[in-house]
């Protein structure tokens, strides 16, 4: 597979395009703070306004580069599923991922009035949100590996974490139904999404988990070139199925999972990017694929954060339901546009 | 004996291919020993249900072999990891192409996977080696249209061109001649039968188009219920093999033309 240099000029769009989103995003916000005063800040020079300094380097920055590894991860793990499981409405979550970190997430919040008051402090710290997640996500899909060892088709394997993801949801409405209503509502707002309540110290341990998917899905490249053709003519290729099929599942719950877990469970990005990325450069090729989709997922999930956050105003929208309203009528338009799913 | 061997491809010692279940197995066919050799065009015929998908899934190591062994190019199919393999054997399967989205060039390209880095980049001998197989197919207009583009027989030679750049002593087709016209069936074949000789492949397919592949290959194997029969088709029309193929209320072999006609 050639690197098109017709390519070259969308890549250098985007690359900028990207650029202009990072700094429209951190310079908007509840607080108005001039552009000037801004770059002024992020270069390290002594600032005019302490407060200003501090709502950037503490609040937007880190929100803003949250965005970019959600986007980008929850994109490229969403690219990584479709093209494991051959299957264009695949996402990210199709593993039962978010349904497992909701299910940890629930007993953390709602289970504390079984695990009685003493617990129900300790359960309700940011940490332990954030480790529930993970165990949760973790767990399931420790379940659907092991399954997914006793079945051969793909397919098969598509549809048990979509009935993994059924019996957490339906664990989590009967955890709901006994639960307070303060619990309840902290759960609601944890399903929301959220970018921005993330400390420096997290963005660390957050971005070295999501550079470890990374680094996978990019080792991957080339055996997800040879899946396009199917698995048998992969296998004929020298392709080792069961190697690739294990490093894009721990890729992808890697990305997805801890996305999830700081996060929130962020809805469409992952089953979205894929598809539109796929629209702009018309290719099949992961090569090209990855990177146009690490672009445009963190330009789209900055402009929704952008959005969400409302400039100018003191409240802020969930971020969960901003992806949808912006992301969903742009693919339905850029499909009817061009009359034809690319997959 | 040893110059012999060197031209021998593929060789089967007492094969057995069949399924094997929990409980027991099931055997498809027994006693298989054929030697393919170098340049030959062989046909794989039999009525449905006989085996021959087995029998090729066992060749090309989809599924593990009962009994027996099989070398290819003097080495033991059991102990070639899937890359080494690779490299001596490549395939035209019947299941369809996932990815429509792949123009012709991408995918014959993906051909040198097994050679190419961890990226897939592709060096200028592999070009070459593609180029070479766009060529000898003769698809060089269809180099740049997407696969949901071609038509049935267009999509059938762009498989060969990629099987070709596998640059394999030894292809395997499965029924490369369905869903296509008569006069594409009869291209396809005349295709292969044009790379054996040129190219000096051994290319080995199962076919329905019994009276084609008997005007075209070199050597036929024929999947009998109780026997297999390995041969030259003239020496096999001699002994008769293809009266027995199918039951005889409907159809029968016709010993002068090579073909099969209706009962009256």
């Amino acid at each position: 597979m050639q690197q098109h240099p017709a390519y070259k000029t969308p890549f250098l769009v985007l690359t900028l395009v990207l650029i202009l989103c990072f700094i429209i995003n951190i310079s908007l916000g509840s607080v108005l703070i001039p552009l000037k005063s801004i770059f002024g800040i992020v270069t390290g020079q002594v600032p005019e306004n302490t407060s200003w300094e501090f709502i950037v380097i503490n609040y937007r920055l880190p929100k803003a580069l949250t965005a970019i590894i959600v986007g980008s991860g929850l994109g490229i793990s969403g690219l990584l599923m479709q093209t494991l499981f051959k299957n264009p409405l695949a996402g990210p979550f199709v593993l039962g991922i978010t349904s497992g970190a909701s299910l940890g997430v629930a007993i953390a919040i709602m289970g504390a009035s079984f695990f009685g008051g003493v617990m129900a402090g300790v359960l309700i710290s940011k940490w332990s949100i954030v480790i529930a997640a993970s165990l949760g996500s973790f767990l399931v899909l420790l379940t659907v590996l092991i399954v997914s060892n006793k079945v051969r088709d793909t397919m098969a394997l598509l549809i048990i974490g979509l009935m993994f993801g059924s019996i957490t949801a339906a664990i989590i409405s009967v955890l709901t139904y006994f639960s307070t209503a303060e619990e309840l509502q902290q759960f609601v707002f944890w399903r929301f999404g959220s970018l921005g309540n993330l400390s420096w110290q997290e963005l660390v341990i957050f971005s070295i988990i999501y550079c470890i998917g990374l680094l996978l899905s990019l080792a991957s490249i080339k055996a997800l070139n040879t899946l396009l053709l199917g698995d048998n003519y992969a296998k004929s290729l020298g392709l080792n199925l069961k190697k690739t099929r294990l490093t894009i599942i721990i890729a992808t719950s890697l990305l997805a999972g801890t996305i999830t877990a700081f996060a929130g469970p962020i809805a469409f990005i992952g089953l979205a990017i894929p598809h539109i990325t796929r629209q702009i450069f018309t290719t099949s090729n992961h090569k090209i694929l990855l990177p146009a989709v690490f672009l445009l997922g963190s330009i789209i999930m900055l402009i929704c954060d952008t959005i969400a956050q409302l400039p100018g105003l003191e409240y802020f929208l969930p971020i969960n339901a901003i992806t949808c309203l912006v992301g969903a009528p742009v693919v339905i338009w850029l499909l009817v546009r061009k009359r034809k799913m690319v997959f | 004996m040893a110059e012999h061997n060197e031209h021998i491809i593929l060789k089967t010692e007492n094969l057995s291919v069949g399924y094997k279940t929990k409980k027991d197995q099931v055997c498809v066919a027994k006693n298989i020993n054929i030697q393919l050799e170098k340049g030959q065009l062989i046909g794989l015929v039999g009525a449905n249900g006989i085996g021959k998908s087995t029998l090729l899934k066992t060749l090309t190591k989809n599924i593990p072999a009962l009994n027996g062994s099989i070398f290819i190019e003097n080495k033991n199919l059991n102990k070639c990891s899937n890359l080494e393999l690779s490299k001596l054997l490549s395939v035209v399967l019947t299941e369809p192409l996932v990815a429509k989205n792949l123009s012709v060039f991408e995918l014959i390209t993906l051909g040198r996977q097994p050679y190419t880095n961890w990226i897939g980049n592709l060096t200028e001998q592999d070009l070459k080696t593609v180029n070479h197989a766009i060529q000898i197919i003769n698809i060089e207009e269809l180099k740049h249209k997407k696969c949901f583009e071609l038509s049935d027989g267009q999509l059938q030679k762009v498989m060969i061109a990629r099987a070709l750049a596998q640059d394999t002593s030894l292809i395997i087709l499965d029924e490369p001649t369905t869903h296509l016209d008569m006069y594409h069936k009869a291209y396809i074949l005349k295709l292969l039968q044009k790379l054996a000789t040129t190219t000096n492949k051994t290319i080995l397919f199962s076919s329905h188009e019994i009276d084609l592949a008997i005007q075209l290959c070199d050597k036929m194997i024929v999947m009998n219920t109780n026997e297999i029969n390995f041969d030259s088709p003239c020496n096999l029309i001699e002994q008769g093999v293809f009266n027995t193929l199918f039951p005889d209320d409907l159809i029968t072999f016709d010993e002068i033309t090579g073909s099969f006609k209706v009962k009256k």
